[in-house]
């Protein structure tokens, strides 16, 4: 069972299911709604299906396949998981068919083809999986710009009716924002394959062996920054963020979930699993000057979004300070840092994702995203401002939500390596209570705004179905997240052992560890 | 035979024909330099073709008439159809296509 | 391996004092029931709805009362057992396991943490019955126990758990509980603001005890009790850490008791209902500051430095709460302001170390009979006065609520150390112990303690009076008109009981000094102080200054008629009002964190805009204007490209010849 081609076959599914969504005719609605989410389910019981297969003991890649691609230039069609993309597909492929069922009556908005929409979010689930499944970074580099197609064709074609100059804009600055990352990575790709050949001779993309090479760290300075300017604007990282507020408020709900909850983990994901162990020398170099870039977000991301009043885009500026937290953890080197990050990446799909769909229904009911014409929401729609609350709770790290273990892993991680950091770092948690509670006060407390919105229902069957897993899983991995992390410590662990770097010891040990470290 | 005054006598057909193409205004003048053009560097290619003793350069000197042949024709066509519309076969007035 | 073997061979390893939790078996195996009964009904409750509204409100008080007979049960086996064996561990899973950093989900019910658990579940239970009846017309009834049995469910969870990160986890909820009850009616717009200030407020000591936690783990290697605790005690840990650790122990719990300088959001915490503000906001979450203090009594105890801090703390907050009790006319905020200056006396107490441990504990304990009792007596007036709080649009109620009268008398005599009344014992100790500690700095608490007893005296009698003695100064009739009238059973019922406790309590745990041989385990033996001025002399002082305080109030308040409207401003001190605008702590805290907040908000919103957005877009138009530019050589001129095109020939040509030639 566990050499099953899972990731081919989670690659194959997904993307066959967009091509016959997308040959439906514009009249049968219903059925590709239909057809995505079975197809979208599909890939989600595979990925839960490859997780189970998963051995978490076992060191490198799993699930491994490798055919000749472009034989003359050694480009390979090569996909693997270990336990950081395992994690970041599954996440994938449960935000898929939330979105699907979420976005069941936002496309007809758009006056434009229902399965031309779902079928883009069916290319884009493909595109997603590929990403976090290549192990040739050849393959990577085609999967991580052909994620940017149907992206600005959601954003582009889907946002908000009504504002079609900004949503074009929006999506043009995605896009070139996206392509200049994106061809600075692919003359870093073009860089590592030259490299390859001078010292092997022939020249290949694969990942494994290009983790061998010993390059002269001036070189990798050069083709770490390649990467990172890649990375930090797919992430974003301050300062290469302003495209996300634009995007994040004019995409469609379930594209911003999509974009904030999946497509920016490509960012960080490549962080961890490219930009450190391809160019270590380079990435020790760089970590302090990523360090604090990472904690200017946290505030700086904090900060605005206390300021704004669209709610899709306060959402996506608290994205920036949570991708603050996610590069301090990746870059301090520590395995409960870098574990932290990764789980972070996971959590954060998850509460900010959930925040992106209710902002969405509340958006829905009333046509504004404008906080202040909203107020007293809590009386007239209850379920609807709780699950709201439970977001914000989980997106400002509320022991007992999913965020907290991944939050204070990262601070507890870097706290040991670097110390000042951490302290600073930690004291974005009450800018982090600001801007969710904040907005929760000015949209769901108070006095209703007015008579009309005591009309507005509370969330419909459908919605609640939405919700429902999301906040399970907020709670659940909060409560007993020992599952993910036993995925992701050791392949992290392997990844700061194989850069040479440890866990600094307890200054005044007084209990022998009670299990030791797997590395 | 001494190649010299072949190659100065296509030198100089293909200067006529060059400074024909950029001063003169009537597109049919203008056609014509290219045709000159075209025939300096069949001569070229001929006078080689006899140095060498092979006979690609005498090829590809039918290939260029063949093309020559094809252009004038789509050539002369569209200068036709553009002088029944705006009667004026000046390059200059045709510049539409700009920016 | 079981941590206490961990901790017994560390321990060993240093020569210092072992840290010992049995592991839990027979009845202890289930003290995770404790917290999942009130967790299990605030579930049921949320997620079932208004289906449950008819039965809600009873299922909550039942799940509260079943978790305070386990805790008697598991209070009773500890009883049974030695008296060094009385620390029972359960584990019950890893929580956050990564290589070194190993996080269990593990209780301890030790003698510190049972007396808590049976203050939680005792008071929680009667406010459960109390709100019953309080909250009888309120369409969120359910809600409300919803939340309340949630904030059981934290609050034990803070007091049980075995190592600090779940500590943390319990004392973030209880945060979130306090929030969510104090916005109970989040249509008013104070209420959700007080809500989200209490949050505020209570995360930037969340920083503090989570920072706390990082150097805990960085030093020690873990974040459990045993570990850490039993490295302090081997005095293993530099000086400079375990003082930067207590400090930011102490200002977690300062967050969360009220205490300065982040008192602020605990008066307006009491736009919260009335039961809420007796249970959470008086006797037991606010007081989870002393607790952690007392609970990290081995890191204390090392570190001199942070000590000096909480005693200071401590009475800088008595005398804050104090006077600014003695100006306000609202009946709750005179309470909260109380609340706020006995947590001092508590913080007063543990910062006196091994010496004060167990007095805090017991003023605590007192302070949550006599406090709770208070409240629900104010809830009781509020209630029969159709929501007024203003004192002075009270008067003579003793003939109206007879019952509230003599239960709030028997908690008021208890605050005011009455002799033979809880507050009495407790707070009597805590000022001789202060003035024991000898020097200068130990007759400069004492002093204040002292003081502060005599205000209490004079600002909880002059509520007393105000509210239940002199003219009625509601309204008769009219459409303004109060019919004050006594509450249903299942309020007064739980009164009763409370105002018992307020009368018994302090005498029983010093008599024989039984509290401070039970919690002697857990906080070190308290010793024997040496006593500068004699105990009967300090507590003939204290009865002297607290009369002294009566008579003032009674000469003010009783004697003279007190007017239905407050005075305005310019017509009283200076003093009354500094007093009445909280002593400047709002105003501080908006000219220091709020404006310059706000405007540097807005200022980055602007230069996020116009600065880095800015630069993304004045490239994206820099290009544009270029290629506007460059596009203009496309003239449309044939004879122009033809040019051009001799032009770039000629270019290549002569590059070939060149290189060529080179």
């Amino acid at each position: 069972m566990s050499t099953a081609p899972w990731l081919t076959i989670m690659l194959i599914v997904p993307a066959v299911g967009s091509l016959v969504v997308a040959s439906l005719p514009r009249r049968h609605g219903t059925l590709a709604k239909q057809l995505a989410l079975v197809v979208s389910l599909a890939v989600l019981v595979l990925a839960v299906l490859a997780t189970a297969a998963y051995d978490p003991d076992k060191a490198g890649f799993q699930f491994g396949q490798s055919y000749d691609w472009i034989k003359e230039f050694g480009v390979s069609y090569s996909v693997g998981a270990d336990g950081i993309s395992l994690v970041l597909m599954l996440l994938a492929a449960l935000l898929v068919p939330v979105v699907v069922l979420s976005s069941w009556d936002e496309a007809e908005e758009g006056r434009r083809s229902v399965p031309a929409f779902f079928a883009l979010l069916l290319a884009l689930e493909t595109g997603m999986v590929g990403v976090f499944a290549a192990t040739d970074v050849f393959l990577f580099y085609v999967f991580f710009e052909a994620m940017l197609i149907p992206m600005y064709f959601l954003i582009g074609s889907y946002g908000p009716v009504e504002e079609k100059a900004q949503r074009s804009y929006a999506a043009v600055k995605f896009l070139l924002y996206s392509l200049f990352g994106g061809l600075l990575m692919l003359a870093a790709v073009i860089g590592l394959y030259v490299v390859s050949a001078d010292q092997l001779g022939t020249g290949t993309f694969d990942f494994a062996t290009l983790r061998q090479l010993e390059i002269t760290p001036g070189v990798q300075k050069l083709l770490f920054l390649g990467f990172f300017i890649a990375f930090a604007i797919k992430a974003p990282l301050f300062p290469f963020h302003t495209w996300l507020p634009d995007a994040g408020a004019q995409s469609p709900t379930g594209g911003a979930v999509l974009l904030v909850g999946v497509l920016d983990k490509v960012g960080t994901f490549g962080l961890i699993r490219y930009c450190i162990p391809l160019f270590p020398d380079a990435a020790e170099y760089f970590a302090p000057m990523v360090l604090a870039l990472a904690v200017i977000g946290i505030f700086y991301g904090a900060l605005l979004a206390i300021g704004q009043r669209d709610m899709k885009r306060l959402v996506a500026y608290t994205s920036l300070a949570h991708f603050g937290f996610i590069a301090l953890g990746t870059f301090a080197f520590t395995s409960q840092a870098g574990t932290g990050a990764v789980l972070y990446m996971v959590n954060h799909g998850l509460s900010t994702g959930l925040l992106f769909v209710v902002v969405g229904f509340l958006v829905a009911r009333r046509g504004s995203r404008d906080v202040s014409a909203y107020g007293g929401m809590a009386q007239v729609t209850p379920i609807l401002a709780g699950v709201f609350l439970i977001a914000g709770l989980s997106s400002l790290a509320l022991p007992g939500t999913n965020s907290f273990v991944s939050e204070f892993l990262v601070l507890v991680g870097v706290f040991t390596e670097y110390r000042a950091l951490a302290i600073v770092a930690t004291c974005g948690i009450v800018l982090a209570a600001i801007y969710i509670l904040y907005l929760y006060q000015r949209t769901m407390t108070g006095p209703v705004k007015d008579e009309k919105m005591r009309l507005v229902k509370d969330l419909s069957v459908r919605e609640r179905v939405v919700v429902a897993p999301m906040v399970a899983l907020i709670i659940g991995l909060g409560v007993y997240p020992k599952p993910l992390l036993d995925i992701i410590t050791p392949t992290v662990t392997a990844t700061f052992a194989d850069i040479g770097k440890s866990d600094p010891a307890p200054t005044a040990p007084v209990a022998a560890p009670e299990s030791g470290g797997r590395s | 035979m001494n190649p010299a005054n072949y190659l100065i006598l296509s030198g100089l057909l293909f200067t006529i024909g060059a400074t024909g193409v950029l001063v003169r205004r009537n597109a049919i003048v203008v056609f014509m330099s290219i045709e000159l053009m075209l025939n300096a560097v069949n001569l070229t290619l001929v006078t080689f073709s006899r140095i060498h003793g092979t006979l690609e350069g005498q090829i590809m000197a039918f290939f260029v008439m063949v093309v020559a042949a094809a252009e004038v024709v789509v050539g002369l066509a569209i200068i036709l159809a553009i002088f029944r519309t705006r009667r004026s076969a000046s390059v200059d007035d045709v510049n539409l296509l700009k920016y | 391996m079981s941590a206490g073997g961990a901790a017994i061979l560390a321990a060993d390893e240093h020569g210092g004092a072992a840290v010992h939790y049995a592991a839990a078996s027979g009845a202890f195996s289930l003290t995770w029931l404790l917290i999942a009964l009130p967790l299990a009904g605030a579930a049921v409750l949320l997620l079932g709805g208004r289906r449950t509204d008819r039965w809600g409100h009873l299922l909550g008080t039942l799940t509260a009362a079943a978790s305070f007979v386990v805790g008697l049960v598991l209070f009773f086996g500890l009883l049974d057992r030695s008296g060094d064996d009385r620390a029972v561990s359960q584990h019950l899973y890893s929580w956050i396991p990564v290589n070194g950093f190993q996080v269990d989900v593990g209780l301890l019910f030790d003698q510190l943490s049972a007396v808590f658990v049976l203050l939680i579940t005792g008071v929680g239970t009667l406010i459960h019955i109390y709100s019953i009846g309080y909250m009888s017309h309120d369409p969120g009834r359910r809600r409300f126990f919803a939340y309340m049995n949630l904030f059981l469910a934290s609050m034990l969870l803070l007091v049980l758990g075995n190592n600090f990160l779940v500590l943390y986890g319990g004392w973030e909820l209880v945060g979130l509980s306090s929030f969510l009850l104090i916005k109970f009616w989040e249509y008013k717009p104070a209420a959700a603001t007080a809500a989200n200030k209490a949050f505020y407020m209570n995360r930037v000591g969340d920083v503090g005890l989570a920072l706390a936690i990082m150097f805990m783990f960085s030093t020690v290697g873990s974040t459990n009790y045993d570990s850490v605790f039993g490295a302090a005690a081997a005095d293993v840990i530099g000086y400079g850490t375990i003082t930067a650790m207590a400090l930011l122990l102490l200002l977690g719990a300062c967050g969360k008791s009220g205490q300065f300088p982040l008192q602020a959001w605990l008066p307006d915490a009491m736009e919260g209902p009335t039961p809420i503000s007796a249970l959470i906001h008086a006797a037991t979450m606010v007081t989870a500051g002393v607790y952690l203090i007392v609970r990290a009594a081995p890191i204390f105890d090392q570190t001199q430095a942070a000590r000096t801090v909480v005693l200071i703390i401590g009475a800088v907050t008595i005398l804050i709460g104090c006077v600014i009790g003695c100006a306000y006319d609202d009946i709750k905020k005179v309470l909260a302001y109380s609340t706020v200056s006995q947590i001092g006396y508590m913080f007063l107490a543990v910062g006196l170390g091994p010496a004060g441990y167990a007095l805090g504990i017991m003023h605590l304990l007192a302070h949550g009979f006599f406090k709770a009792g208070l409240f629900l007596g104010s809830g009781s007036v509020i209630h029969g006065m159709d929501g007024e709080q203003d004192m002075r649009r009270y008067g003579g109620l003793w003939r109206h609520m007879p019952i509230t009268w003599v239960t709030f008398g028997l908690g008021y005599l208890a605050i005011i150390g009455f002799p033979g009344l809880s507050g009495f014992f407790t707070k009597d100790r805590i000022i001789e112990t202060a003035l024991a500690k000898g020097g200068t700095s130990g007759y400069i608490y004492g002093g204040v303690a002292l003081l502060g007893a005599g205000i209490t005296a004079f600002y909880m009698t002059r509520l007393f009076l105000m509210t239940f003695h002199g003219k009625a100064r509601w309204e008769h009739d009219g459409p303004e008109a109060k019919h004050p009238h006594e509450s249903p059973a299942t309020m007064t019922g739980p009164m009763m009981l409370l105002a018992v406790g307020s009368v018994f309590a302090g005498g029983l745990f010093v008599l024989g000094s039984s509290m401070q041989n039970w919690l002697a385990p857990v906080v070190g033996e308290h010793g024997e102080a040496h006593h500068d001025i004699s105990p009967a002399v300090v507590t003939a002082l204290v009865l002297v200054v607290s009369a002294g305080g009566f008579a003032g109030a009674y000469l003010r308040y009783q004697l003279r008629p007190v007017e239905a409207v407050a005075r305005p401003d310019a017509e009283v001190s200076v003093v009354t009002v500094a007093a009445r605008r909280d002593l400047y702590a709002n105003t501080f805290n908006e000219v220091v964190a709020m404006r310059p907040g706000q405007y540097l908000t807005r200022f980055l919103v602007w230069a996020d805009n116009v600065g880095i957005d800015g630069f993304v877009r004045g490239s994206a138009a820099a290009v544009g204007g270029l290629s506007g530019r460059l596009r203009r050589t496309q003239t449309g001129f044939v004879r122009s490209y033809a040019l051009s095109m001799l032009g770039g020939t000629v270019l290549v040509v002569g590059a070939l010849l060149l290189t060529r030639a080179g």
